[in-house]
């Protein structure tokens, strides 16, 4: 393999055309042009103190130094959850239900994927479980994130037609039965587009990244086809355990519809 | 026979209220609008958190799991609503003699419920509350959209399946004269609770 190492004067041609950009804007009186030039800032430092993050990572394998960051991931995903929710669940419940999902799906098809799949001695070498979590887990998250919006959004807007089933004497889980199941394929159909139309729409950031840094295509593509395997069935497991936990929450012991539970 | 008690129910929007209504009994409620009848009926159903205490006989309503609660003790809500696209689908079967009294024929079973009229979406509703046959009904202005004529088709179902069956009512109510032709007993309700006044 033969990695074309890149020199502060390559990214500097690249960042130059960003400062075109924003010079442009600022001609055109889009008002964008220091949105853009932050933006640029934090995806030069964030990344690099990733990569020094890595960096460090990689040089040490240790189980506790991958939990750590591993936690640390799960818990930025599951803010990232909440943050997204018009409407969120009162107190814990919106941090905890999406948080607790992701763990469920993700930590379990990634470790999956690591001890049986791909194999890596010792299995947390960090190369390979980090990106691994990374991608599982951002994936999931958007699928967590638009089950749980659908959800909420339904309930209240259909609260006189779940009501009118509670009063007949459906059980909360009844009466939110068809709710529940489209705010599921409402998570999931994202991913399913993605996989549908990889290849041909796009080629996955991950494959392109593998193949531009000289790994054979066949061997790209088959790591992009078990990553998107293992993103799908993260997504979706972790999608319909959010769901349902939210929309048991959604009801009390009394099977009362509990919508002073949402923000 | 049997009996509803209800003692001190209320809740932050409602003041407690108590009350009690024998089997066969019709008890009307009137008040002005903001008052809480609505929100009554709905705490008598355990549909709202409420304090108090609400017993059929001597059994409590916190003994008796959440859906059979809601099956004994039936409530229609002012505006009826509709979750599936035809009548059949909301309700096992209807009475053919409830029915018939509310003026339908046996295929508004197969009706699409996009082409229900108000008044006719009202008087399903009902059937559909029937159908449960509750030992208690909450009526929440069950005649509100009514014409005349459908008005006296309903009062006359709901005091036949009173007396027959029989079942308690509380009948929410801003008809002075209906409240004369339906109501064993007649209360109002304000801030300060339940008060009696006569027929």
């Amino acid at each position: 393999m033969n990695i074309i190492s890149l020199s502060a004067f390559d990214l500097s041609l690249a960042a130059l055309l960003v400062v075109l950009l924003s010079i442009l804007g600022l001609i055109l009186q889009l008002g964008i042009t220091r949105q853009l030039l932050v933006a640029g800032l934090r995806t030069t430092v964030q990344l690099l103190l990733i990569g020094v993050i890595l960096k460090t990572l990689f040089e040490n394998t240790n189980l506790w130094y991958m939990a750590i960051i591993a936690m640390l991931m799960l818990l930025l995903a599951g803010r990232e959850v909440m943050a997204r929710q018009t409407h969120r669940y009162k107190g814990m419940w919106g941090f905890a239900m999406g948080t607790t999902a992701m763990f469920v799906s993700t930590f379990t098809v990634t470790l999956l994927a690591l001890t049986v799949i791909i194999n890596t001695d010792p299995w947390y070498t960090p190369q390979y479980a980090i990106p691994l979590l990374g991608m599982m887990l951002g994936n999931t998250m958007t699928g967590i994130a638009l089950g749980l919006e659908r959800l909420t959004q339904a309930a209240r807007e259909k609260r006189s037609q779940i009501e009118a089933q509670l009063i007949l004497g459906y059980s909360g889980s009844e009466s939110v039965s068809s709710i529940r199941r489209e705010a599921m394929r409402y998570g999931m159909i994202p991913i399913i587009n993605a996989m549908a139309a990889a290849g041909i729409v796009s080629l996955p950031g991950m494959m392109t990244g593998q193949i531009l840094s000289g790994t054979p295509p066949l061997e790209a593509v088959k790591y992009q086809i078990l990553i998107m395997f293992l993103i799908t069935a993260g997504t979706g497991f972790g999608t319909v355990v959010a769901v349902i936990m939210g929309s048991r929450r959604l009801f009390d012991g009394r099977e009362r519809l509990r919508l002073d539970r949402l923000n | 026979m049997g009996c509803l008690h209800i003692e001190d129910v209320g809740n932050d929007l409602l003041a407690a209220v108590s009350l009690e209504v024998q089997s066969g009994e019709c008890v009307a409620v009137s008040g002005a609008s903001g008052t809480g009848k609505s929100l009554l009926l709905r705490a008598i159903a355990d549909l709202d958190m409420h304090s108090g205490e609400i017993r059929l006989d001597d059994i409590s309503c916190q003994d008796i799991n959440a859906q059979n609660w809601r099956k004994r003790v039936g409530l229609l809500v002012a505006e009826s609503a509709w979750w599936q696209e035809t009548v059949a689908e909301h309700m096992p079967a209807i009475e053919e003699s409830n029915m018939h009294a509310l003026g339908f024929d046996t295929n508004v079973a197969d009706w699409s419920i996009s082409r229900l009229s108000t008044g006719e979406k009202q008087r399903l509703a009902l059937l559909r509350l029937l159908a449960n046959e509750p030992e208690f009904l909450l009526l929440d202005e069950p005649t509100a959209n009514l014409d005349p004529e459908s008005v006296a088709k309903v009062e006359a179902l709901l005091l036949r399946y009173c007396r027959e069956t029989p079942a308690g009512i509380i009948w929410v109510s801003h008809d002075p004269s209906q409240i004369k032709r339906i109501a064993d007993r007649h209360f109002s309700l304000s801030s300060k609770g339940l008060e009696e006044v006569s027929l």
